[in-house]
This record gives C-alpha cells, structure tokens and sequence, in this order.
C-alpha cells in the first residue's frame, strides 16, 4: 500500500520534471503512473486468497483485513502511520485510480500551460484521496484529507475557468475551516483515551471502544459531521461545490464529483457513526432530514440552471443527498445502497463533467441557450450524453438505479416519511437531467455548426465507464460481496 | 565560580567575545566580506556552543541568569537564526553603498540580547537582554538611512519600545514595592504566600510591556509600519528572533513564578490572545502590501501562541503546554525567516525593487519557479497546512488546548485560521497566475543565500513530515 502512494507521488514528480524533455512527456508520465498503480493493485489484489474476501475485517485484529501496514510514525503522540485495506477501501481505491485515468483522458488535449505542473497536480491529489481511503490512524487520515486540497486548489485556481480566484477560495476555505474542526475532535478523542489508558493514540482500533462522556461526545461527533458533510456536500454546507466544480478544468472537476465527495461518504461511513454510536442514532433524524433537503433542494435548483457544469453539479447535491440518507438508515441494505451510490455516480457524474468539458473546448461555452440540436453535429457525443443522463436519472438497469433503490428500500424500514420524500428524487432528477439533455443535445440544430464529435480515445473512455455502469446495473452482487464483510463488521461494532 | 560555570554560559561568552572580536576587526580593517564571515563563524560558534554548555547544566550563574537546557536550546535557536539573518543579509546588503560592517555587528549584539533573555532567571537579566537587543534593532531596522520608510519604522519602533520599556520598568518598580525581590523564583514564593492587588496589577504592567514587544493585542500598532519599513532580512530577524526571545522570556517567568495561578491574569491573557487571533486576521484581509499582511499574520500567530499561556493554568501537567509553545516557536521562527528572505531573494530576481504590493506577485509562478515554489512552501506552513512544521505546531496548540479544555480560544483558532488561509492562498494565487511573459531582468541570488533558503524549507517540511525526534528532545528537556 505505501508502494501504491509512493508509486502515484514520484509520478507526479516525474511528470513534472519530464516537461523539461518534451512538451508532450508529462501526460505519458502520468499515464503511465496511473497505469502501474493500478496494476500493481490488481496484482496485489489477485494474489490474496479468495476466502480472504469473505473475513469479518474485525478492528481487534489487523489480520483479517485484506492488508494491513503499521509504521511508528510520532511516538509521542501514539500517532502510527497505519495503512489498511478492507472490502470497502478496495472498492474506492479502485475507483479512484480509474477515475484517475478517466481524468487523464478527460485532460490529454484540453491542458495546453504548464502541463507538467497541472499532471504532477493530478498525481498528487489522487495520492491523497487514495491515502484517505486507506489511511486508518485518524491524525494520518486528517493528514491525507488536508493534503489533497492544496493540489485541487492548485488545479482550480490555474488552470480553472473566469471565476475560479473565487471558486478555488471558497472550496479551499470551506474545506479547510470544517476540517480544523475535525481536527479538535480528534484531538479531543485522543486526548479522552489518553486520560482513560494513559497513553495518546489516533489508532482508529484503539478509539473505536474507547468510552466517552456522552453529551462530550456529541459535540466531537459533530465535529467530525460538520467536516464530511461539507465535504459530501449536504444540505446547507454544499455552496462551495456549484463554484468549484463549474470553474475547474474537466479533468479537475472529474476528479472532485467522482472521487473528492467520496471522502465525505467514507468518512461518515468509517468515522462519524462506527465512533459515535449512540450520538449518531440521536442525531440521525437530523442527518436524515438534511439528506432528503438536499435531494430535492439539488434538484430544484439544478432544474433552475442554464450553464452546464452547474446543473450536473447540482445533480451531485441532489444525489449525495441519498448517500446521507443511506448511511443514517443504518442497515445493511441502505449502507450498501449508499456504497453503491458512491461508485454509481462517481461514475455517471464524472462521465457527464467530460461531456460539459468537451462542449466547452468545442464551443467555448457552457450555456445550454447557445447549444441545442448539438445530436446532428455530434451523434456519439450525444449518444454518450443520452446514456449518462440515462445513468444519472436512476433507469433500471444501470448503477445508480441499483444504489437508489436500495437506499429506499433500506431507509423504508426505518423512516418510511423520509424515504417517501426522498423517492420524489427520483421524479425531479428525471425533469431537470432530461431538460439538460434537451436543451444540449436535442431540439433545432444548426448542421453548418463545426463541432467535432468524439474521437476514439473519447469514446474508449466513455465505452469502459458505460460498461461498468452496465455491469454495476445488472450484476451488483460482485460488488455488494466485496464490500459486505466491512458493512456486516461496522454495523456489528457501532449495533444497528 | 568554579569553571563549570564558564562552560554554562559559553554561548553568552562567545557571542560577547565576538562582537568584541569584530568591534576590533572593523576598527583595524573595513572590509564587508571579512566581518560578513567573521560573523558568520561567531554564530556558529555560539550555536554549537551549546553542546559542550549541555555538561554543566543546570546551574544558577550568579542570581541572574539560569543555565538549564530550557535556556541552551532557545540558545542554539537564535543563534542558527542570527546566523541565517547575517548570511542572506549579505545579499541584501550587496548592492547598498557605503559602510556594512556595522550592520553584522548590530546582529550579533541583538542575538547576544536575544540569548541573555533566554538565560534569564531575573528581572535585571530580563531588562538588560530586552533593551540590549531592541536597541540593537532600532539601528538595523533603520540601517537603509537614505530611504524614508525605514527611518520612520525605525522612529516607530523607538518610540513604542520606549514605552514599553517604561511599562515594564514601572512593573518591576511596584513589584519590588511590593514584595522586594526581582528573581523569579522569589516572586513565585511571594505571589503564593501574598494576596496582594498590587502584585497582579504590576504582573500585568509586566504582560503588556512584553505584549509591546511581542505585537499582541491592543500593542500591536507598531507591527506593520515597521515590518514595512524594515529591510526583508531584518524583518525575518525581528518576527524570528525579537519575539522569539520574548516569548521564550515570558514563558520562563510564567512557569517559574507561578503567575498562572493568578486567575485574573488568565483571563486578561485570554482576552489578548482572543483580541490577537480576531484583529490580526481580520486586518491582514485589507492589506494589499505582502509585508503588511505577514505583520498582521504575525499578529494572529502571537495570539495562537499565547494560548499555550492559558493552558499551563488549567493543565494538570504544564509540560505539554511548554512543549507546545517550544515547537510552535521553532516552527514559526524557521517559517517566518524563511518566508522573509525568501520575499528579499523574490525582489531581488524579479528587478531591482522590492516586492511591496500583491500586484508585483504576478506570475512570479512561472518566472521564478524554484524560489515561488520554496515561498508557496513557507506560505502553506504559516497557514498550518500538514506537512510542514506549522501544520505540527498547530497540532500542539490543539492538543494543549484540548488539554486545557479552552473550547472558546480554540473556536478562535479555527476561525482565525481560516480567515489566515485567505490571504496566505490568495498570495498564492497571484503567484500561479499567467504574468506578462516579459522574462525580467533575472539575477540570480549568490549561493549562499538560495542554499539557506533551501536548508530552511527543508527543514520546515522535515519538521512537518518526521515531527518525532524533535518532540522526543523537547520532552526530555523541558
């Protein structure tokens, strides 16, 4: 696992000295990076046993995880630089270094300045995203959550669109403020077990049984709640995202829909609930009303925007809200939903922000009212877009139906009202995805208009996204096996 | 005094021998490059001193100064400080006409003030460093004596200082009243025994004098004008070492005495480091020149660090409290030298003036690739981003709040910091942005400084990557 980090942040450094050699080198750099990442994690991952897959990953013992890395990093603090992989992780590691590469693609002829710079960026926030997902010490996996930022910022802030100076601000700052806060809930953690055992530690085994004053825990737990549902985003703390993702480059805004959110769903996954049990029950019904505000809010206001990029970011809002809900229902059925959900649309969302960014190196806009009857100039380009906005609106048969309807299914059992407004998602993500596709792709044309259509590196990408999508849709079950060890252990430690 | 104590107090000597030494070099030859070494060589000395001192400690030399291993390590820090200062100074000074030599000198004297207030154990030692090395400042901030901006910095600071000065003596005078003894220890026994309102009073004349001096809330008027003013290394040496100094006083006076078992006092501190971390931050958004928003970012640092005063109060144990102002102090220090001769070295390749307003960050990405990117570094751990030391002297403060349980002043850290995060990112961003592709007239710095500059970077990130085995020495010392 060190190995795989290491692996993606010498690239970046590679990638960023090799636009010394040749202009084009960087891009080759990172491919390959990404590329050998990804490989050496397939080996590592078909060397291990089969019956390894199917172990309660139990926090007493590392060995039942799939891979387990414990290093002294801070004696004085107890602080380990601790690695580990269950079904789970695996899951979103792999998930981020496809998306690495997707968002490679997504950048290959779009970056033209500085581009070693802008891969070695790249590399370096895919190091640490993939560093959160494996990252098992909570003052290592606050280091990784941090980290990553500075080169998303950078990413924005350089290569971004008109308003990134204030898109790049605002996601920094929101991000960055909830996660200090994070950071005192940590240390009040770790200060609490301190205080009981006698010694500090990070270690999420140690602080998983480690008692706490119950109205204490409450505030710590917010802590922690406040920094991944920003991050998420949910309901009111999801501003930062509209701004962020509409001004990134492509690849920039490829990487934070698919993969950056992610961090937000893992954490409260991970972190907030198998930590604080009982003050997660009580604060459920909040989270959950917070979930079902952010679908349909999402989706209104998506509903409402001209530009592109913004309506499938809002999208996102809208659709993360059914990640909350699925973690806050607490069962297995909801919490793989929301698993599922996590994948789904890091894919569907990732594929439809290429579909913004080439319209917008084509056309040089991201305004719907100036698009329109693009179908006659691009017929796979809109095929393409048909089929995501497809994914994304929850058609049976495709991932993201599979994560919604599990999320329904799971949050019925426990809060039938909720899971009856959140079902109206579905209804409003139908309007307003195919009022995009609409607007963008059907309607009057213009057949004289020189938009070029997909080339084959475009619609390799595309063909691999739309092939998991399928895959997610029809056969799930590989993937709910892979991580239902880890949803059985969690929900076993914090009781359901 | 047996001859162990020699040893004890070896980096006072050498650096006191040196000035001598160099008093005498300059009489007998003028000669820039020569005393540049010369002063070089005697900080070094007086750094490295301080490992054959680590023997004889800890001993009282005389009732005035205390040689333990509290004293030698801010020692071995000011020194190294003092020794950067002068080499990048160097740079700075190569294109300045006229007579240099005194300007090595008034270093060594600010850092042999800088060092006696680390030994100090009593109030005379306290005054004599203070003044010793404030005097010493006045001249170098002033030392460019053609231009008008330094002058008045340098008016500014004397005047102010001279009121600070004037507090804190009119302190020590009714504490005397008071209780009649001017050693640390004494007070503590006196404070402890007495309830006396004089006493917290002139604790507090005490505070504020120092506060003077270390830029906190409501004493902070000074710090831009003068952080403007003053030559880019100089301004690294004042924010670095001056207040460095003081601090690592004050921590030695509020641990020895007691004082943080005067709930009044706690709470006046409380309230000045709430006002810092506020202010500081806020102003520093309105300012558009880089050294006038790094004196106001100082200000709000200050206001972090004086948390770990609180927290020795409320604390069972105060030792993690003074590990934690110790590591903050190494870390802002490295930081904020770094990011001021790294703002010189900017200047200097980017044309002949220095950089004042944010405009002139334009770009600078591109141009200046290796010194932008050793200056974003500086920037990100003034702004506590992990990875580097500042992210891990955060971490203590935290902890030593968490400790304390001073829920109110670490709201105030987390809202400071992320109001610092704007403008430390928005120096950043005026960096990577697209300049005029003009390629300036580039003169690349000596090597000696851009050596420097890379050591301190370095040295920044291994305290933020590998914090363990400085922690490790903090707690067996301290």
């Amino acid at each position: 696992m060190v190995y795989l980090l290491l692996i993606l942040f010498l690239g970046g450094g590679l990638a960023w000295l090799s636009e010394r050699w040749h202009p084009q080198a960087p891009r080759w750099v990172a491919l390959g990076a990404v590329s050998f990442a990804l490989l050496y994690l397939a080996v590592a991952v078909m060397r291990l046993p089969a019956e390894h897959f199917s172990l309660l990953p139990a926090a007493t013992q590392p060995d039942t995880w799939l891979a387990h890395t414990r290093l002294e990093w801070i004696p004085r603090f107890g602080i380990r630089f601790e690695l580990a992989l269950d079904g789970l992780s695996l899951t979103l590691v792999a998930l981020t270094l496809l998306l690495g590469l997707i968002a490679l693609s997504s950048s290959w002829s779009e970056i033209d300045q500085h581009s070693g710079f802008f891969q070695a960026n790249l590399l370096w926030s895919l190091t640490g995203v993939v560093g959160v997902f494996m990252a098992l010490d909570l003052f290592l996996f606050f280091v990784f959550y941090e980290v990553m930022l500075v080169p998303m910022y950078l990413l924005i802030a350089i290569w971004g669109h008109e308003g990134r100076a204030y898109a790049s601000m605002k996601f920094f700052i929101f991000t960055q403020a909830s996660g200090l806060l994070m950071l005192v809930s940590i240390v009040v953690l770790a200060y609490q077990h301190a205080q009981v055992s006698g010694s500090y530690s990070f270690s999420y085994f140690d602080l998983l049984g480690s008692p706490l004053d119950s109205s204490l825990g409450f505030w710590v737990m917010l802590g922690f709640f406040l920094a991944f549902t920003v991050k998420l985003p949910g309901f009111p703390f999801h501003t930062w995202l509209p701004d962020a993702h509409t001004q990134a480059p492509t690849a920039g805004s490829v990487l934070l829909a698919g993969i950056l959110l992610k961090t937000g769903a893992y954490g409260l996954l991970r972190f907030t609930i198998p930590l604080f049990p009982e003050a997660s029950l009580e604060f459920a019904p909040i989270a959950m009303a917070l979930g079902a505000a952010g679908i349909i809010y999402g989706a209104v206001l998506a509903f409402a925007q001209s530009d592109f990029k913004r309506l499938v970011a809002y999208s996102s809002v809208s659709h993360m809200g059914f990640v909350l809900l699925g973690l806050y229902a607490w069962n297995s059925i909801a919490v793989q939903g929301a698993i599922v959900q996590m994948v789904a649309h890091g894919l569907s969302t990732a594929a439809l922000f290429m579909v913004a960014g080439s319209l917008q190196q084509r056309m040089h806009t991201r305004d719907m009212s100036r698009m329109g009857g693009l179908w006659l100039n691009a017929p796979r380009m809109g095929a393409c877009a048909l089929f995501f906005t497809m994914a994304s609106l929850g058609l049976p048969g495709l991932g993201n139906f599979v994560a919604e309807f599990l999320v329904l299914l799971g949050l019925f059992q426990v809060a039938p009202r909720v899971a009856v407004v959140a079902a109206l998602g579905l209804v409003t993500g139908a309007i307003y995805s195919l009022i995009m596709l609409q607007r963008s792709f059907q309607g009057p044309g213009d057949p004289e208009r020189a938009v070029p259509d997909y080339g084959g590196r475009e619609m390799a990408t595309m063909l691999l996204m739309i092939a998991l999508l399928i895959w997610l849709g029809v056969y799930p079950q590989a993937l709910l096996d892979l991580t239902q060890p880890t949803v059985d252990s969690l929900l076993s430690e914090a009781g359901s | 005094m047996s001859g162990v104590n020699w040893w004890a107090i070896a980096p006072l000597l050498v650096l006191s021998g040196g000035a001598v030494l160099l008093m005498l070099l300059v009489a007998a030859r003028r000669d820039t490059p020569l005393s540049w070494i010369t002063t070089a060589l005697i900080l070094a000395a007086a750094a490295l001193s301080c490992l054959p001192a680590r023997e004889a400690i800890p001993q009282a030399v005389t009732p005035l100064l205390m040689a333990d291993s509290y004293a030698l390590f801010f020692t071995a820090l000011f020194a190294i400080c003092g020794l950067v200062t002068v080499i990048v100074s160097h740079e700075y000074l190569g294109e300045r006409h006229g007579e240099n030599e005194e300007f090595f000198l008034l270093v060594l004297l600010s850092t042999l003030g800088a060092v006696t207030l680390a030994y100090a154990n009593h109030f005379v030692a306290l005054l004599l460093g203070m003044e010793l090395m404030g005097v010493s400042l006045y001249a170098l901030i002033g030392y460019p004596d053609k231009l008008e901006l330094p002058l008045e910095a340098a008016i500014k600071y004397l005047v102010l200082s001279a009121a600070a000065s004037i507090t804190f003596v009119f302190g020590f005078a009714l504490l005397y009243a008071a209780v009649g003894v001017l050693d640390y220890p004494g007070i503590g026994a006196a404070l402890a025994s007495a309830d006396n309102p004089v006493l917290l009073a002139s604790a507090a004349m005490i505070v504020a004098g120092l506060g003077y001096k270390l830029s906190v809330v409501p004493f902070h008027m000074w710090t831009p004008d003068v952080y403007e003013g003053a030559p880019a290394p100089i301004t690294g040496f004042l924010a670095a070492v001056s207040k460095g100094a003081i601090f690592a006083a004050l921590l030695r006076w509020w641990m020895a005495s007691g004082l943080y078992e005067l709930p009044g006092l706690l709470t006046l501190v409380a309230l000045v480091a709430g006002a810092s971390m506020l202010v500081g931050n806020l102003l520093a958004l309105l300012q558009d020149n880089i050294k006038r928003v790094l004196a106001y970012s100082s200000i709000a640092h200050m206001g972090y660090l004086l948390i770990v005063l609180v927290a020795c109060g409320l604390v069972a144990d105060p030792h993690l409290a003074k590990e934690a102002a110790a590591y903050y102090l190494v870390a802002y220090s490295l930081t904020s030298l770094a990011a001021f001769t790294l703002l010189g070295l900017l200047s200097r390749a980017s044309g002949s003036k220095e950089l004042a307003s944010l405009d002139d960050l334009t770009g600078l990405f591109w141009r200046q690739p290796g010194l932008s990117l050793l200056f974003t570094v500086a920037l990100l751990s003034l702004a506590g981003i992990p990875l580097t030391a500042g992210f891990v002297g955060k971490f203590y403060l935290f902890s030593a709040g968490v400790a304390g349980s001073l829920w109110g002043l670490l709201a105030l850290l987390v809202i400071g910091s992320a109001i610092g995060l704007y403008y430390y990112l928005r120096m950043v961003y005026r960096m990577t942005l697209a300049g005029d592709a003009q390629p300036a007239a580039v003169e690349r710095p000596g090597w000696p400084a851009r050596l420097t500059c890379y050591g301190l970077v370095l040295a920044m990130l291994y305290l933020g990557i590998v914090p363990g085995p400085l922690m490790e020495i903090l707690r067996t010392i301290l």
